[in-house]
């Protein structure tokens, strides 16, 4: 038995081998690179080079000058999550429990977005709520948007893309979770004079949050870092983190800043997931 | 990963996995964050050096006898179509026997920095032969001694054909590194079908009927130069003040949501489906975007136009170099700059072009945004050159704005 077990342990151990050297060569070594350039003397430039001078300022720097993108971030992608959750739900129930024989067709049909690039469904989206679109028309005509309004370079817009791109990551996980859940459970609730309400928050709905808190987390993650979206749908007073960060490796090549904006924002999201995660009693997941 | 199997069994081996692993994750996650900081407190191996080259150092091997081939970066649509057997691209082939490796690859000046910064910065090789970059980033890669000097014997026609207000560069007079590969005007597009013309810069920004609904152009310079020019400052010669002017009033515009977006090389999309209706554009793309929608005007700003030219360079450690001298004297032929005129409706910085067009397309030998006339360039206005510190905190500050 005891021999039995460590064999087990052993083959564990070596199974990890592979991935853990990849994350250590494709995450620790490049972490360990960001964290670095997130320290140098921001003063350094391309001709001079840059001097590691632990310049911890350079963190309360960009927080100071760079917080309004930061919370916007934080705000669509939390926006998103919840719209998602909604959709995502109803869905996922409906697939797991209504959907009968077409319940591997319909899974497909979640996914099916994906068969094209994420870039060219949000440029389409940019098309279809375009100012002289027949969606902002036919909003206009029924006097739902006044004759300047817009849809797009709204916060909404913003909002809605994400949500769209982003809402098979929250079914999936969510079908998943409410697809293992016994049938017969909610029949005892309702055996116990348990309304489908009652029913509904007393067995289905715990029994589902492990798909709840990983398709939040699926969801939430790469919205918060996400600037596609923001880029095509927004206009320059809703750019978000991650624009900042583009813009500062790029155009303006000051590479200790965009570090240090990209360290702040793996440690804020960390520090969200966290929270949220203790809050929820589900650190199994983790 | 003993914790991972013994996960799904009933209640108390679980517990017990959870704590174990929580522990782990912790340990684990305090363990490498430890490590990290350590690492970074005495181990900074990841400092790094300035990005200067020599180019009489960084060189590689000309294989061009040999190896009768070259590899070239440009603008996406910036040549006649390649595939044409007539065109100046097969012309070039066939007459020299060089097989042209030719990407279309180049969307942003800053974006292709980016790029090759790593390999040109420590002298690797980018495997281009050619590349185009606008004025003011082919003046930071010629200081930075990325790009290699230009054999004047080779290239004759460039030194006979570049037409004057492209001459006398301050960062390159003699030509010794840099051939422009087309030129062109920075100014105002508006959709005809939207909007009343918009003369000026100044209106742009501030009238109200276009009020979130334009675009700026992300190249610093050029829109920089503009709003210089707007609060009374000259771009060719400006002070720190004046620059700080220029910038809060690009902030106000902003503020007061004047702009959709600030917009790289693909801002005539939104101005032709109409979520923009005016914006500044480059001359060139206007007129190719007339021949589908006439109602697209571009206008030459009160302020005074900007000439700038994208230029043909040749990187540290390419291979061919003498075949890329031959692809420069050849385009500096008229006729055949001619020919690439005529497709790309760029201003043609080619002398005599305007006489090989005649036979070409007679129809744009009059044309001012492809042949202007000399004393109408007189005016136009340059951005300053900028050292490596001004650079940094002007750039700094552009940036700010523009994605802040």
């Amino acid at each position: 038995m005891a021999a039995g077990v460590r064999r087990r342990g052993k083959v564990g151990y070596l199974l990890m081998v592979p991935a853990t050297l990849w994350l250590l060569v494709f995450f620790v070594v490049p972490f360990y690179s960001l964290v670095a350039t997130s320290l140098f003397d921001p003063s350094g430039s391309d001709f001079r080079g840059y001097d590691m001078t632990y310049h911890w300022q350079n963190y309360a720097d960009v927080l100071q000058a760079y917080w309004r993108p930061f919370l916007r971030s934080i705000w669509y992608a939390a926006l998103a999550t919840l719209i998602c959750l909604v959709l995502g739900y109803v869905l996922a129930y409906a697939i797991a429990f209504k959907a009968g024989r077409w319940k591997n067709l319909l899974l497909v049909l979640v996914i099916a977005p994906f068969f094209t690039s994420f870039l060219v469904r949000t440029l389409s989206w940019q098309l279809i709520l375009s100012d002289h679109g027949w969606v902002v028309r036919s909003l206009q005509f029924v006097h739902l948007l006044g004759p300047e309004d817009r849809l797009l370079a709204t916060p909404a817009a913003i909002v809605a893309g994400l949500a769209y791109n982003f809402l098979p990551f929250m079914v999936l996980p969510l079908f998943a979770s409410i697809d293992k859940i016994d049938p017969r459970l909610v029949e005892a609730s309702s055996d116990l004079y348990a309304n489908p309400f009652v029913g509904f928050f007393k067995v289905t709905w715990p029994l589902s949050l492990p798909g709840v808190v990983s398709g939040t987390l699926l969801t939430f993650i790469p919205a918060a870092g996400d600037y596609i979206n923001a880029e095509f749908l927004g206009s320059t007073n809703q750019r978000v983190i991650g624009n900042v960060i583009q813009g500062q490796f790029v155009d303006a090549n000051n590479a200790p800043v965009a570090a240090s904006l990209s360290v702040l924002l793996m440690l804020i999201i960390v520090a969200m997931v966290l929270v949220y995660v203790r809050r929820a009693g589900t650190e199994e997941l983790l | 990963m003993a914790d991972l199997s013994a996960a799904p069994q009933p209640e108390p081996p679980a517990r017990r996995s959870t704590l174990s692993r929580r522990g782990l994750l912790k340990g684990g996650g305090a363990l490498a964050v430890g490590g990290l900081s350590v690492a970074a407190l005495r181990l900074p191996f990841f400092e790094v050096a300035g990005a200067q080259q020599n180019p009489a150092t960084c060189k590689a091997t000309d294989l061009s006898a040999s190896a009768k081939q070259m590899i070239i970066s440009n603008w996406t649509g910036y040549i006649d179509p390649r595939r044409n057997p007539k065109g100046t691209f097969a012309e070039f082939q066939e007459k020299t026997g060089i097989q042209v490796t030719y990407n279309d690859d180049v969307n942003d000046n800053a974006e292709f920095y980016a790029k090759v910064k790593n390999q040109l910065g420590t002298c690797e090789p980018i495997d281009r032969d050619l590349i185009v970059m606008t004025d003011w980033m082919a003046q930071r890669m010629i200081d930075l001694g990325w790009i290699q000097p230009l054999s004047k014997a080779a290239v004759p026609n460039l030194h006979a054909n570049l037409i004057d207000s492209l001459r006398d560069k301050p960062w390159d007079p003699d030509l010794e590194y840099h051939a422009p590969w087309q030129s062109g005007l920075t100014g105002i597009a508006y959709n005809a079908e939207y909007v009343k013309e918009v003369g000026s810069f100044a209106d742009l920004i501030t009238r109200s009927d276009l009020k979130g609904k334009i675009s700026l152009l992300t190249e610093m310079r050029d829109t920089m130069g503009f709003f210089l020019l707007d609060v009374g400052a000259d771009p060719d010669d400006f002070t720190e003040a004046q620059w700080y002017d220029a910038l809060d009033l690009l902030k106000k515009t902003v503020a007061d949501g004047q702009l959709l977006k600030f917009a790289g090389n693909n801002y005539l999309q939104q101005l032709t489906n109409g979520n923009v209706v005016a914006c500044e554009a480059w001359s060139g793309d206007v007129i190719q975007a007339q021949y589908d929608n006439p109602k697209i005007k571009f206008v030459i700003p009160e302020e005074g136009p900007s000439l700038w030219s994208d230029n043909m360079l040749v990187p540290n450690l390419a291979t061919h170099e003498s075949n890329a001298e031959k692809w420069i004297d050849y385009y500096y032929e008229p006729e055949v700059a001619a020919r690439l005129a005529a497709w790309v409706n760029y201003i043609c910085p080619v002398q005599g072009a305007q006489e090989a067009m005649e036979k070409i397309d007679p129809s744009l030998v009059d044309n001012q945004l492809i042949f202007p006339d000399p004393a109408s360039l007189k005016d136009t206005w340059d951005f300053m050159p900028l050292d490596d510190r001004q650079t940094q905190q002007y750039e700094g500050d552009w940036t700010d704005v523009t994605v802040g």
